[in-house]
């Protein structure tokens, strides 16, 4: 089945962003994403948040424990492929019952144009449970927020690990080139 | 030649008298053996011993000065977890941290494991990885008689700075902390004020 084109749609970045501060999350860690983008325009915009870019996906769960130890609330944001980085990594929040949440914004999946991205893509939620991360998939925008307060909540009150696996069919899959 | 055999520091003693100095800093092991070394220089809740997550000693010591700036914060670690880690320098540098420094124990090979050779008894330099990755100040320990100087990069001059000690290779009994992480990590926080999660 293919999709028609649709109006323009809803705005789930602007949604994150305000369940993020709404949460006094303060420092998010991120390997970019194109999906992220808008999202992350906001965080670096916002001079009360801290934005740690990083070099590989797992220093993510070391910084967002230290952080925590530290008493300050904070989460990561990657793309799929990213998830692959973290698996050993994410024993470490998960021992020392720190919340560590994750936002996932999904490649290899729905549509996809480049078949290098199909193997993580395809990985990510199954692999995230292996190592006990509680996942939550989206695959509508009007969805998001909601999805991300509710992986938000559980990771901070419960001190575990939280994804929220934002689906290729709310991001687009588009070639190179197109904006 | 091996350049493990210059190396002459005595971990145990060595991590003693740099952590007799601390000042109050809060220290985060790596690992294994740095974890072992603080243990057996005495406990303390403000050492987060870890047995897990190679790699990940100095970005967790990187969150935790961002968290608490007013603090001393020491990633204590060992060449093998430095290197397999070695990006997160780069994180360091770009958050610049002025409370955060980098001690990496530093015996040329994995000894935890067997000692198989390490990548810096060759040609790999942390020190100058350090420096290119924007950590300006750094510090290359061989003798005891320099531990004055080290002393002061890790717990007085303006981080985030590293230092690398060439420890020798060291047959020392195993001494083994606390193994669940959530009574660590619970200890930890409530050593800094901070209730439950």
């Amino acid at each position: 089945m293919t999709q028609a084109p649709t109006a323009p749609q809803h705005d789930w970045s602007s949604d994150v962003f305000a369940a993020i501060k709404a949460r006094d999350v303060s420092t998010v860690c991120t390997i970019p994403d194109g999906g992220l983008t808008r999202l992350l325009k906001m965080i670096e915009a916002d001079t009360a948040m801290r934005l740690v870019t990083l070099t590989t996906e797992e220093e993510g769960m070391g910084i967002v424990s230290g952080l925590w130890l530290g008493g300050t609330k904070s989460m990561i944001a990657m793309q799929s492929s990213g998830v692959g980085n973290c698996i050993n990594a994410l024993g470490f929040p998960q021992t020392l019952k720190a919340p560590c949440l994750m936002l996932v914004t999904m490649r290899g999946q729905w549509g996809e144009f480049n078949p290098w991205q199909v193997t993580m893509g395809q990985a990510v939620e199954p692999v995230l449970r292996a190592v006990g991360v509680k996942c939550f998939a989206v695959d509508k925008a009007e969805e998001v927020g909601e999805t991300f307060v509710a992986a938000a909540d559980l990771a901070f009150n419960g001190g575990l690990a939280t994804a929220v696996l934002v689906s290729q069919r709310i991001i687009g899959a588009k070639g190179f080139g197109q904006k | 030649m091996k350049a493990s055999k210059s190396n002459k520091l005595d971990r145990r003693t060595f991590t003693a008298e740099v952590l007799k100095h601390r000042n109050g800093a809060l220290v985060i092991p790596g690992l294994g053996s740095p974890t072992w070394d603080c243990y057996a220089a005495g406990d303390s809740p403000e050492y987060l011993y870890s047995w897990g997550g190679m790699g990940l000693a100095v970005p967790t010591a990187l969150g935790l000065a961002l968290a608490q700036p007013g603090k001393r914060v020491l990633a204590l670690t060992g060449d093998g977890e430095m290197m397999m880690g070695i990006g997160s320098l780069a994180v360091v540098a770009a958050q610049a941290p002025k409370n955060l420094a980098i001690l990496v124990l530093d015996n040329e090979s994995f000894s935890e494991t067997g000692r198989q050779t390490g990548l810096t008894s060759g040609k790999a330099d942390i020190c100058e990885i350090a420096k290119g990755m924007g950590i300006a100040r750094t510090l290359l320990v061989r003798e005891m008689a320099e531990t004055g100087a080290l002393i002061e990069l890790l717990f007085e001059t303006a981080g985030p700075t590293l230092a690398v000690a060439k420890i020798a290779i060291t047959d020392d009994a195993w001494k083994l902390p606390e193994k669940d992480g959530a009574a660590i990590a619970r200890r930890f926080r409530n050593a800094l004020g901070l209730g439950a999660a």
